[in-house]
């Protein structure tokens, strides 16, 4: 029997649960059962995924990839595609981390949404994220795939503003959902027009027929390369990279364990599974690798300076998330995409635990997200604060921790692949990735309490600490699945993922390398750099606040310059957004649509009513007038004829 | 023998009149008397053909056209009534209802 002939179970359950909780939610009075229906489709599914994985290890290498035809979708002309789910080492992996992370949150979630009105509406609403997602992983064609890409957007939009009526900064969450959404929609725009060229130039959306297809073209061909920069374009947009990461830091308007499956685990990894699964296209077209690496390498100092400032407990996690995908880009660009992968994992162990304990200690104070309104937390919370320093120190590079392996990892390939600026940009963005993680944690449960009187925070119930508690546990151990080489391991996450980057990686014609001292030193100086940051944040925000207070007089113009994240959004709304606006106002609105389209419409119907109010008069009822124009038409006719 | 010419040209006389008498006339009975008399002109013209061609189809296709001339009258005549009897007259440029 062979298991992968269930996967299409593991997409089932959670439309299933979709559907139970979507259409009958409202009628179910107990919370319980909503939870537990919503949860339990993703454990289902989680349990399948499991068996399937253990089999595809079970089983020889070149009888790991299988297609799972559900059924076929359209039928048009040449076009024929089908509803089928490829897995392979790829999905799998992916599967596992939606659908394990996603049980994880939505049992938290059983906990943390408790109380609320639209309780029902939000497990409809994740279960269908999740089944949207896995069709995003495991579909077997660009269409497919396109629709889970659209799903999941679909579904973001809806749980940002989940709390419509919930203030947000200048508006209410609402407008961060259409933010989110819209952004969302440029990056859409660079994927769908990708799609278009590969139908066009293979005649295909399969992913078989067009890599298959695709391998015989030559490095730096034309075509491949808008193909590779548009899909690249689609990736920014969904996985938040400069230019399009302004999306994800308003998106923390909704809930929190939206934020950790949606907004950090899952759906903004979909541009990095993506680039990975199309693997072929950038490893063809050299200029796209290395724009996808200086994007990735930017992103990720760009975001984490900006992190080094905020305040919102969950706003820092935003800015680190995007920070952290940029470091998944870097290792995309320099041809490392297993290792990019690789990092997609450790990263959703601690990225999920982060925000859940930032859920968690929110939860505490009664929606208090300002970590200047926080502090001394820890004996309150001790759960929570210990997860949450595993998370940290798993974030900020710490062997033997996920993270360590996974950032050292890419570290190492982008110096080993020779950008060495990339690799100073990369490590300065650990050190402060260490930094603004500590800063955080210290502000957060250290020091003397600064939240009101009249709160009492005390530890989150089971249903929530015990995610936690496992989240902890794989943040630690995560990274043993790919231990390098240096290190005595056998990089077992990249070997298994080897089948999926033959093509890509014969094309870049990257060797395996021996292990060089320079791996030993590089590592050390991750680590260093890494425990600095780490000493640096306790120093200043747990014994002498004032120097971050001077620091940030001092240099006031830096610190307003991060404050203000770059003024990005501010440049954005002056050099985009308001010329739109305007545009839409002034030429779309007043003067295309009301002028010519309306002008267009009522002039028409102007035109009749002055013609008919000359022509009416011939119709007065009269008898004889009438008779007289047969007579004149009858001479008319004849009088053609005659001439004639 | 009269010649064929001389039939069609006092039928078309008949039919102008006729035309004239309906375009012209306000009194409805006198209006029509004019179609009659165009549909006699008619008449007329068929009569002279049937007689010059030697063929009998025009003559049957005359007392067609008498036979729904005779319902035309009636039904005409009937209307003419109801009218006079809404309106009180059969003056045409007075009844002007035919434009609904």
């Amino acid at each position: 029997m062979v298991m992968q002939e269930y996967i299409g179970f593991v997409v089932l359950f959670p439309f299933i649960g979709f559907l139970i909780n979507g259409l009958l939610g409202s009628k179910i009075k107990s919370e319980k059962i909503i939870g537990s229906i919503g949860s339990g489709v993703i454990g289902i599914g989680f349990a399948i995924a499991v068996v399937i994985f253990f089999q595809m290890l079970a089983s020889p290498v070149e009888n790991r990839s299988h297609i799972i035809e559900i059924f076929n979708w359209i039928n048009v002309g040449s076009i024929s595609i089908n509803v089928a789910y490829q897995v392979d080492q790829l999905s799998i992996i992916m599967t596992l981390v939606v659908t394990g992370i996603g049980f994880l949150i939505h049992v938290y979630a059983i906990g943390y949404m408790h109380g609320d009105k639209g309780y029902w509406r939000f497990f409809a609403y994740l279960n269908l994220f999740i089944f949207m997602m896995l069709n995003l992983v495991l579909a077997d064609n660009f269409l497919l795939m396109f629709l889970g890409w659209e799903g999941v957007g679909l579904c973001s939009y809806l749980l940002i503003g989940f709390w419509y009526d919930k203030k947000f900064e200048k508006g209410t969450t609402n407008d961060a959902a259409m933010k989110a959404f819209v952004v969302n929609r440029v990056g859409d725009f660079g994927f769908l027009i990708a799609m278009f060229l590969i139908f066009i130039t293979f005649g295909s959306l399969n992913y078989e027929t067009v890599f298959g297809r695709a391998a015989v073209f030559s490095v730096g061909d034309a075509t491949i390369f808008w193909i590779a920069l548009l899909l690249f374009v689609g990736a920014t947009g969904k996985s938040a990279q400069i230019p399009l990461y302004v999306w994800l830091p308003d998106a923390m308007a909704g809930p929190t364990p939206v934020s950790a499956l949606i907004h950090a685990a899952t759906m903004v990894t979909a541009g990095v599974y993506m680039v990975a699964r199309a693997s072929v296209f950038f490893a063809l077209s050299p200029s796209v690798m290395l724009i996808v690496a200086i994007i990735g390498a930017l992103t990720a100092i760009l975001a984490a300076s900006i992190g080094l400032v905020q305040n919102g407990i969950k706003k820092v996690l935003a800015y680190s998330t995007i920070s952290q995908l940029g470091y998944m880009f870097l290792a995309l660009g320099v041809g490392a995409f297993a290792t990019g992968l690789f990092h997609v994992v450790t990263h959703a162990f601690f990225k999920a635990l982060l925000f859940l304990g930032a859920g968690s200690v929110i939860h505490a104070l009664h929606n208090e997200e300002d970590i200047q309104k926080m502090g001394g937390l820890k004996s309150k919370m001790p759960t929570t604060y210990k997860t949450f320093v595993i998370a940290a120190l798993a974030i900020s590079g710490i062997p033997p921790l996920s993270g360590f392996f996974s950032k050292d990892e890419i570290l190492w390939k982008v110096f080993d692949a020779g950008y060495w600026p990339l690799w100073i940009l990369a490590a300065g963005g650990a050190a402060l990735t260490a930094f603004y993680m500590f800063r955080l944690t210290i502000l957060t449960f250290e020091g003397s309490p600064r939240w009101d009187k009249d709160k009492h925070p005390h530890e989150a119930p089971e249903v929530m600490t015990v995610p936690l508690i496992i989240l902890a546990v794989l943040s630690v151990v995560g990274g043993f699945i790919g231990i390098p080489a240096a290190l005595g391991g056998g990089n077992a996450i990249e070997h298994f993922l080897d089948p999926i980057f033959e093509r890509s990686n014969s094309i870049l014609a990257l060797g395996h390398h021996d292990v060089v001292p320079t791996e030993y030193i590089l590592m050390l100086l991750s680590v260093v750099i890494a425990v600095v940051g780490i000493l640096f944040a306790r120093h200043i925000y747990l014994n002498r606040k004032d120097i971050a207070e001077k620091l940030s007089e001092k240099y006031s113009g830096i610190h307003n310059l991060l404050w203000n994240k770059y003024f990005v959004d501010e440049i954005y709304d002056a050099t985009i957004l308001t010329p739109t606006v305007k545009a839409s106002d002034k030429l779309l609105w007043k003067f295309f649509d009301i002028g010519i389209i309306d002008g267009a419409v009522n002039g028409t119907a102007k035109l009749i009513n002055i013609f008919s109010s000359y022509t009416r008069r011939m119709q007065a009822g009269f008898t004889q007038s009438y008779a007289t124009y047969f007579v004149a038409g009858i001479i008319i006719i004849l009088a053609i004829l005659i001439i004639r | 023998m009269i010649p064929l010419n001389y039939y069609l040209a006092l039928s078309a006389i008949l039919f102008s009149i006729g035309v004239v008498g309906v375009l012209a006339r306000r009194n409805a009975i006198i209006v029509f008397m004019s179609i009659e008399l165009m549909l006699n002109s008619v008449n007329l013209t068929l009569v002279a053909f049937s007689a010059y061609l030697g063929n009998a189809t025009g003559q049957i296709f005359v007392f067609f056209v008498l036979t729904v001339a005779a319902a035309e009258a009636a039904v005409g005549l009937a209307i003419i009534i109801a009218l006079f009897r809404n309106k009180m007259t059969v003056n045409i440029d007075e009844i002007n209802i035919m434009k609904w």
